[in-house]
């Protein structure tokens, strides 16, 4: 029986969800909505509470305050029946490595209590081309396989919601693309994701995104909402002795942020008028200037430097 | 590159000693474990017991019998706890394993002993373990021999014969060959399922947890009761192997006795193995990884095998230890197992020891369970 009102637009829709471990507030006070059918990306800095947020999500960890729902079941209460419809991939591999592909996920249709378990068990095989690997260790895949492994694992009783703790962490650039191009492939089929990164080049991949760090949520919204509610004007500099000039740059107030891209530094601030004067001030004939869009990247760091360390 | 180099060698010996002290379990269980092993050898165990309960059956009480039981007495090897009215009820408290020793004393013993007819004094012996009751058997020799000899004096004295003035006879029940495998073997099972039900449910656990797969477990539907009652029982039916092993071996390898009910023990069976899957479960909520969880487990172990009585006599050791042994499940199935298989003990005789195990079995599946609880969230 389903409490969940079908015409609930919203697969996530939380407020004040908090989390205190000890004296550390790990989480405070999120608030999300994530509609269904969509790709949100969840990024922010090691230690930001990320992890600990979706384990409150999937009824891992009850929230010490807050309230809200999760595919219309109450995250405070209804902890078993969110279980039964999120698929939740965690941050580290956590199928059993002595166990082959196909008892792994045996294993898992049984604690599902999937009705036709071989046939879930031969089509979850095939649409991830794990097929011909079936009797393979688990322990013996390289990365990516075992990363295929878990996402077929946890698509195996077809949730609702996907919750990925960075899936692609270690994973080749190939095989971060296919994995990607099955999460669009899951949505358009109705499925909700939520994944955490810290590849700028995913989180560009996302519907929508939110930033979080120290346990607040800094930004969110479509890639160019985050990007226009950091107000940062960016400048590119190209030419010799890079290191010199981001010195000089530093004694001076208006360029906050100096982040060195291969051969160019990028040079932001929150102020413009007072960044163009820091520029004018350094500026020479060697070298060349112009001023480009703010990237992900570029915003990420910003937030992160004007994020209060409360770790620290 | 190729040369040994001390500030190398350094680096590594010191990176230990820094990983050593950040393992509080271990760097504890260093210390925990000798200091442990010194107290059990060097103060609990005792391989000459003495102060052994003994039971008296005297049906004369002339001089000659009170000297008697006064010189056992003062051997220290006896300590005289009941007297038996009839030759039923010693029997029922040897059985019951409520005394080592029955001291017969034939009514008409002084008179037969002034004939000069050497009167015979009987000794019925709870000889499971030889150990326990061998020392006291020679004392016993030595004092019949001796004993007499005061009181023998004037014109009695030609009474004190050269093979002495009384006859000793000695029954050794339910093990009168005293043969030292009929007390081991049994013994035996007791301990190996204390070593390996604590030990793999201690691992089974906190090989989970370390892993990672636990997090993955919780994620899903299972509850907390199932993963547990899931993880034991398997091990339970490894538990039960064991002693289906050990029992063929003890039949047709070492011709141990049987005399009691094969059900009936392999029903008590149950009871002990879930105490020591118990066990194994708490420590697997203590230990953070899996090399604490074997050190936690033998430390469980040593005094289940020191203090048990099941490689010294029990009763030789000094109270402490036998207070400290009767709250291991394992001191209690020896006797269960030793009982019905050597004594032919049924339910009414077990019971004595049945209720410890229970006791300890809720004591630690009530910690148990609470500290499982209380690692999920």
């Amino acid at each position: 029986m389903s409490t969940a009102s079908p015409a609930s637009e919203l697969a996530i829709d939380v407020t004040g969800v908090t989390k205190r471990f000890g004296p550390k507030t790990v989480v405070d006070a999120i608030d999300l909505q994530v509609r269904r059918g969509e790709i949100y990306g969840f990024l922010g800095p090691n230690g930001s509470g990320k992890t600990t947020f979706i384990r409150m999500l999937c009824g891992l960890l009850t929230p010490d305050a807050g309230s809200g729902t999760c595919l219309g079941y109450d995250v405070l209460r209804q902890q078993a029946e969110i279980k039964r419809h999120v698929g939740y991939m965690t941050q580290r591999f956590s199928y059993y490595e002595d166990l082959t592909i196909r008892e792994n996920l045996d294993f898992i249709a049984r604690i599902y209590d999937i009705p036709d378990r071989a046939a879930a068990v031969q089509q979850s095989l095939e649409r991830l081309g794990l097929q011909n690997r079936s009797r393979q260790l688990a322990g013996q895949l390289s990365g990516g396989w075992k990363q295929r492994l878990a996402l077929a694992a946890c698509l195996i009783h077809q949730p609702q919601l996907l919750l990925l703790d960075e899936p692609t962490a270690g994973v080749d650039p190939k095989a971060r693309r296919d994995f990607w191009d099955e999460i669009h492939r899951l949505a358009a089929s109705g499925l909700t994701v939520l994944i955490t990164t810290h590849y700028m080049d995913e989180a560009e991949r996302c519907h929508r995104l939110a930033y979080l760090a120290y346990g607040h949520l800094l930004a969110q919204g479509t890639v160019g909402d985050v990007i226009a509610s950091a107000h940062l004007t960016t400048w590119s500099v190209s030419g010799p002795d890079l290191p010199r000039v981001a010195s000089a740059l530093r004694e001076r107030n208006g360029a906050e942020q100096i982040v060195a891209f291969g051969n160019t530094l990028h040079v932001s601030g929150r102020d413009a008028p007072k960044l163009a004067a820091a520029i004018a001030a350094v500026r020479d004939d060697r070298h060349q200037w112009t001023q480009i869009h703010p990237g992900l990247e570029d915003v990420f760091i910003s937030l992160m430097d004007g994020a209060k360390d409360n770790f620290s | 590159m190729k040369r040994f180099t001390f500030h190398r060698l350094w680096a590594i010996v010191l990176k230990e000693f820094i990983q050593m002290r950040r393992d509080r379990v271990t760097f504890g269980m260093m210390v925990g474990i000798p200091m442990m092993q010194l107290l059990l050898f060097g103060f609990a165990i005792n391989s000459d017991p003495k102060h052994l309960p003994t039971a008296i059956r005297a049906a004369d009480q002339g001089p000659f019998a009170r000297t008697l039981v006064a010189a056992l007495k003062q051997s220290s090897y006896f300590t005289f706890v009941r007297e038996a009215a009839t030759e039923e009820e010693a029997r029922r408290l040897l059985q019951v394993g409520d005394v080592q020793f029955v001291i017969n004393i034939p009514e008409d013993f002084s008179r037969r002993l002034l004939r000069g007819e050497k009167p015979t004094l009987l000794i019925e012996a709870d000889a499971t373990d030889p150990a326990a009751t061998g020392p006291a058997l020679s004392a016993v020799r030595a004092i019949a021999d001796s004993v007499l000899d005061r009181d023998l004096a004037g014109p009695l004295a030609r009474l004190r014969a050269k093979s002495g003035a009384i006859q000793l006879q000695v029954h050794a029940h339910y093990n009168p060959e005293n043969i030292t495998q009929y007390n081991v073997v049994p013994g035996l099972m007791g301990v190996v399922l204390t070593m390996t039900m604590v030990v793999i449910t201690a691992l089974a656990i906190t090989r989970e947890r370390e892993r990672g797969t636990m997090e993955n477990l919780l994620a899903t539907p299972v509850r907390p009761t199932e993963v547990m009652v899931g993880k034991i029982l398997p091990y339970i039916a490894v538990g039960y192997v064991q002693v289906t092993l050990i029992l063929l071996a003890a039949h047709f390898i070492f011709g141990v006795p049987m005399l009691g009910s094969l059900p009936l023990l392999y029903a008590v069976a149950l009871l002990f193995i879930a105490a020591n899957l118990a066990v194994g479960i708490t420590f697997s909520t203590l230990a953070s990884n899996q090399l604490q969880a074997v050190q936690m487990a033998f430390f469980f172990f040593l005094p289940s095998i020191l203090l048990s009585g099941f490689m010294f006599p029990f009763r030789g050791m000094p109270e402490w230890a036998q207070w400290v042994g009767s709250c291991l499940p394992n001191t209690h199935f020896l006797r269960i197992v030793r009982g019905i298989l050597l004594k032919g003990n049924g339910l009414m005789e077990i019971a004595p020891h049945l209720w410890p195990l229970g006791v300890f079995l809720l004591v630690a599946m009530t910690i148990g369970v609470k500290r499982y609880r209380q690692t999920l969230d």
